[in-house]
């Protein structure tokens, strides 16, 4: 780990100011993953402004949904009365990712943030476009096992590694954001980007933006929710795959559905094409395995995941099933 | 008051200092003037070290000095190939670099953040040479290794000829140790010819005589501390080349040098499992008589140092056949050395002849233990001798009973437990029992409490736990009398713990040393030497006006051992639930059997058969080191990405043991179990696994993707 200044600003301009004005400075929340991005010589910021201090963290209720500040802890949120009651695939998401001991420390803006698990990007004696662009993606052609289906480009066929935000983009977040220029609002589908031409981007925040809370509308969707990962082992490990799925069900019928993907692509996959197909349609096995391939229309595979063109749909299918509660 | 005995369920004697923080690792001495040592890896897996620029990190806060091959005073032992008294790799003796992440530089600072930061400004330029890590690629560059001859018995690849046979391919991956406690050594010398170590050490002794060789000083002036290690599974069964560098350090300096491995550098400096691929064939009588079994395995090792391991060993005696023959051979590659680790060779070994026989018995429609019984060997045909002891027919009962065996159907695929399938599996395995001289040191004081000294180690076993419950049997007094002192090597010379034997050995030492002492106080007291009656010690010591009594007793293996072949044996039973869409494997329930012997501690021998069959479910279905062959590194070299099994993965495990005295190894009948206790599990959920669902899994680890 480098030498580093370190300031922690007791206001949001302060911070948003903090590192506007730095070269290589960043936010430090709970540090779950940036203090390891810098031991391990990935990042090496010349200033972090820890915001633990910027009233940012509470949990409110508000006519149109809930308001979740971007210093609540994983953990709060996960067990908020009114996340548990309200929306149970945020709380089911945000308690398959990482341990106990990190979901107490990390943060909803700092998972927002996460980057990727490419062990290419994390070792520094390999290239990696996204930590040193132009430096070409070692994954392409090496082992790609845990790497993308959808949406990769040639330079960066990485994913995003984040339970919490697959299921933040099924139930439509709306991220806020304060920087020097102002606030603004962004949909978490706009939140996330595809690699494209620069991985090294991961989201669309521009400099000296920081998270201050994310949004979730008020939703049918409380009853009939699954988030189901598919990994290597029981715990604390990153998902293969992983499906957020909610399904608004009257009569046997799906009024709605509300589905992504995790574990498959740059950003949190959402799934519109397959929702539009579920809405209308009735309760069945049959429905769900068409649906289950609908959600893999465009996916492409590598040498060593080809496994997920099966376990994705799958994994999907399985997840469909069990938020239906449909038998057999 | 209690008076223990063997075979008693005492509580970890040093348990209350673990669990308070009382207990002092190696890395936790604090010496005045200390220094700390980080490492810096190379970034190319071949070629040589043509300048390393070290400005930047001597000029960074609190840098005392960089040593590199460029600066380093020689080490007196490491010299030329053909004469080195040194076995391995020379670090900082010359230029080369044989693997990536081999050290190339040692910094030294006054903290150790501060070394760390300096680590990432040392900057290396080098001569890269080819490479290869590709085990598959250079598997036909196998060498028959030096110290191992192929086998034969009756006619080779006779399993070919018979009415069904299995002939099959299993591969293991390397897997690394990843002990909790990582690998530290502090060094440093008192004058110019003795030196201290606080090192993580599974062998005092042996790391003695290593250090010793190494500076060429007498053993006597190299003093090893070791009292507590924090795991190791075989990760220290040797003293590894860093350890050298943090003495030469030390002596350069001529300040303490506390050297700490990072997690990363756990899986490139402290040995793994190797990558190995055997290829097993097995042929039987259409009424499941083995007639044949061929095992041939190739195990990677690193190009600077062959390492061999027992895999195919197992196939030789484990089951009754006519005709049997191996072949071993060794990959070298541009890896760090591998080391045994827990079970070793013959936990590999078995996943290959536990999975193949599970296969014949679905060609036969037999059940797996019926073919296991219709081929159980009732002498060891390989040595031709008889067993000192084996209940293996008891381990098949017992394990079959309390894991439900008779729940298990026979045709894959067809037991449902909900959405899951639902599987048995059964793996076995034989671990030679060992007894090697050892020595321990009694000595009772006045008080009547008691003090044995042994310079073993106990890197998890409870062997200070174990040590005390034979005293106290021996003597009759209360366990919390007696205090046992290991991991210093001025104590009376114990061998290496590994390979199962320790309380074999040195339990036989205290056993001995208790006989002894035993047998002098009752002359003292005007007794027949073989009384068993109470005698109060304290007061014999008063009447014969002695402030306290002290034996040291040697304990070696007795030559009527030589007329038997001695093995601890084990049945793993394992039953599985498997998720037809995901490929979701949840282990449900872990049967360990064991025919160790007597078992002389149950508490910590209990740990140590769950311990065991945790280790043997990582084995069988998380742990994988990969490589990527383009640059020669681990893609996955870490604790987020490499899966130790956590304990949402583990289930229920229940170890049942025997416990009947071998009459021969030694004279507490004990067998061993810390190896015995991993092997034939990875091969018992592989078997399960292939019950619940049809699916052969020959290569491990059983992940998700294997399985839809």
């Amino acid at each position: 780990m480098n030498q580093f200044q370190y300031v922690r600003p007791a206001q949001v301009p302060g911070a948003t100011k903090a590192i506007t004005n730095g070269a290589n400075t960043q936010f430090l929340a709970g540090g779950t993953n940036l203090i390891d991005l810098m031991k391990m010589g990935v990042v090496a910021p010349e200033k972090l402004v820890d915001i633990n201090n910027l009233p940012l963290k509470k949990i409110e209720g508000n006519a149109g949904g809930i308001s979740i500040g971007a210093l609540a802890s994983n953990t709060e949120v996960a067990e908020h009365p009114l996340i548990k009651a309200n929306y149970p695939l945020l709380a089911l998401a945000i308690n398959a990712g990482a341990s106990p001991q990190l979901r107490n420390m990390a943060t909803v803006g700092g998972n927002l943030m996460q980057r990727t698990r490419c062990p290419y990007f994390f070792d520094t004696a390999m290239p990696c476009n996204k930590r040193m662009p132009g430096s070409g993606c070692g994954a392409l052609e090496g082992y790609n096992r845990m790497h993308a289906l959808f949406g990769a480009s040639d330079k960066c066929i990485a994913v995003n590694p984040s339970d919490m935000n697959v299921a933040l983009t099924a139930l439509d977040a709306t991220v806020h954001v304060s920087g020097v220029k102002g606030k603004r609002a962004i949909k978490i589908s706009d939140f996330h980007r595809l690699p494209g031409q620069h991985p090294e981007l991961d989201n669309t925040l521009q400099k000296g933006e920081l998270i201050t809370s994310v949004d979730l509308p008020a939703s049918p969707f409380n009853k009939n929710v699954h988030y189901l990962k598919v990994r290597d082992r029981t715990s604390y490990a990153f998902a293969l795959v992983s499906a957020a799925v909610a399904l608004n069900i009257e009569n046997n019928t799906i009024q709605g559905a509300r589905l992504a993907m995790g574990g498959v692509a740059h950003k949190p996959w959402r799934l519109t094409e397959t929702e539009a197909f579920l809405k209308g349609k009735p309760v069945s096995l049959d429905v769900f395995k068409q649906a289950a391939q609908i959600a893999m229309q465009g996916a492409k595979a590598y040498e060593h995941n080809k496994f997920k063109l099966t376990l994705a749909p799958n994994t999907l299918l399985q997840a469909l099933k069990t938020a239906s509660g449909l038998k057999a | 008051m209690k008076k223990e005995t063997i075979g008693d369920s005492l509580s970890r004697v040093d348990g209350r200092l673990k669990v308070t923080g009382g207990a002092k690792y190696s890395g936790e001495y604090d010496l005045p003037g200390l220094t700390y040592g980080v490492l810096v890896p190379a970034t190319i897996a071949s070629g040589t070290i043509t300048a390393i620029d070290s400005k930047a990190a001597l000029r960074a806060p609190g840098v005392v000095a960089v040593i590199t091959p460029f600066n380093a005073i020689k080490v007196p032992g490491y010299q030329p190939e053909a004469s080195t008294r040194v076995k391995g790799l020379k670090l900082f003796n010359d230029n080369q670099v044989y693997f990536n992440g081999q050290p190339i530089a040692l910094v030294v600072a006054d903290t150790f953040e501060r070394a760390t930061n300096a680590v990432s400004l040392v900057k290396a330029t080098y001569q890269a040479q080819p490479f290869e890590t590709n085990f598959n690629k250079n598997i036909d560059k196998g060498v028959s290794p030096q110290n191992n001859k192929d086998y034969l018995r009756g006619e080779a690849y006779a399993y070919k000829n018979a009415p069904i046979k299995i002939e099959q391919e299993y591969t293991l991956p390397s897997e690394m140790h990843n002990p909790m406690e990582l690998h530290v050594t502090t060094a440093f010398w008192t004058g110019d010819d003795n030196v201290t170590l606080y090192t993580k050490s599974q062998g005092v002794i042996s790391s003695q005589r290593a250090i010793a060789n190494a500076f060429q000083l007498d053993p006597k002036n190299v003093q090893i501390n070791s009292r507590f290690v924090g795991g190791a599974f075989g990760s220290s069964l040797r003293t590894w080349p860093h350890e050298v560098a943090a003495v030469q350090a030390a002596k350069m300096l001529n300040r303490p040098v506390k050297l700490t491995l990072t997690r990363e550098q756990m899986f490139t400096l402290v040995g793994y499992r190797p990558h190995t691929v055997q290829k097993v064939g097995i042929g039987a009588t259409a009424d499941g008589k083995i007639v044949g079994i061929s095992h041939e395995s190739h195990s990677q090792t690193a190009v600077y140092e062959e390492f061999t391991e027992r895999s195919v060993n197992v196939s030789r005696f484990l089951y009754s056949s006519p005709n049997v023959n191996t072949v071993y051979k060794v990959v070298p590659l541009n890896v760090g050395v591998p080391a045994p680790m827990r079970g070793p060779g013959e936990a590999t070994g078995s996943f290959a002849l536990e999975s193949a026989l599970d296969e014949l018995s679905y060609a036969l429609n037999m059940d797996p233990i019926e073919l296991r019984l219709k081929n159980y060997a009732d002498v060891d045909e390989e040595k031709n001798l008889p067993w000192s002891s084996k209940y293996l027919k008891e381990c098949y009962q017992k394990g079959a009973d309390s894991i439900g065996w008779s729940n298990r159907k026979a045709k894959p695929g067809t037991n449902n437990d909900g959405e899951w399938l639902v599987g048995y599996g059964i793996g076995c395995g034989a671990f030679g029992a060992y007894r090697s001289r050892s020595l321990a040191k009694i000595k009772l004081m006045p008080n009547g409490t008691v003090n044995i000294q042994s310079a073993t180690s106990d890197i998890g076993p409870g062997t200070g736990t174990s040590m005390v419950l034979i005293a106290a049997d021996i003597l009759k007094i209360p366990a919390e009398k007696i205090v046992f002192e290991l991991g210093d090597s001025s104590f009376p010379v114990a061998p290496t713990q590994g390979g199962s034997a320790t309380v074999s050995s040195v339990g036989s030492a205290v056993h001995d040393a208790c006989v002894a002492l035993r047998q002098k106080l009752n002359s003292l007291a005007g007794k027949p030497e073989n009384n068993t009656d109470d005698i109060d010690y304290a007061k014999v010591l008063t009447q014969n006006n002695l402030p306290f009594l002290e034996i040291t007793q040697e304990s070696n293996a007795n030559e009527e051992a030589k007329k038997y072949s001695m093995y601890s044996f084990s049945a793993h039973f394992a039953k599985v639930h498997v998720h037809p869409l995901t490929g979701v494997v949840k282990v449900k329930n872990v049967v360990a059997v064991v025919d160790a012997g007597k078992i002389v501690s149950y508490k910590t021998a209990r740990s140590q058969m769950i311990g065991g069959a945790v280790g043997g479910i990582g084995m069988a279905m998380t742990e994988e080191a990969v490589f990527d062959d383009r640059f020669g590194r681990y893609v996955n070299g870490n604790f987020a990405d490499y899966h130790v099994p956590v304990n949402a993965d583990i289930p229920q495990i229940e170890a049942i043991f025997i416990n009947k005295p071998d009459p021969i190894i030694n004279p507490i009948g004990t067998k061993g179990i810390g190896e015995i206790s991993l092997i034939g599990v990875a091969a018992a959920v592989a078997n399960a696994v292939y019950n619940a669902t049809g699916k052969r899994i020959r290569e491990l680890p059983i992940t998700p993707d294997k399985l839809i």
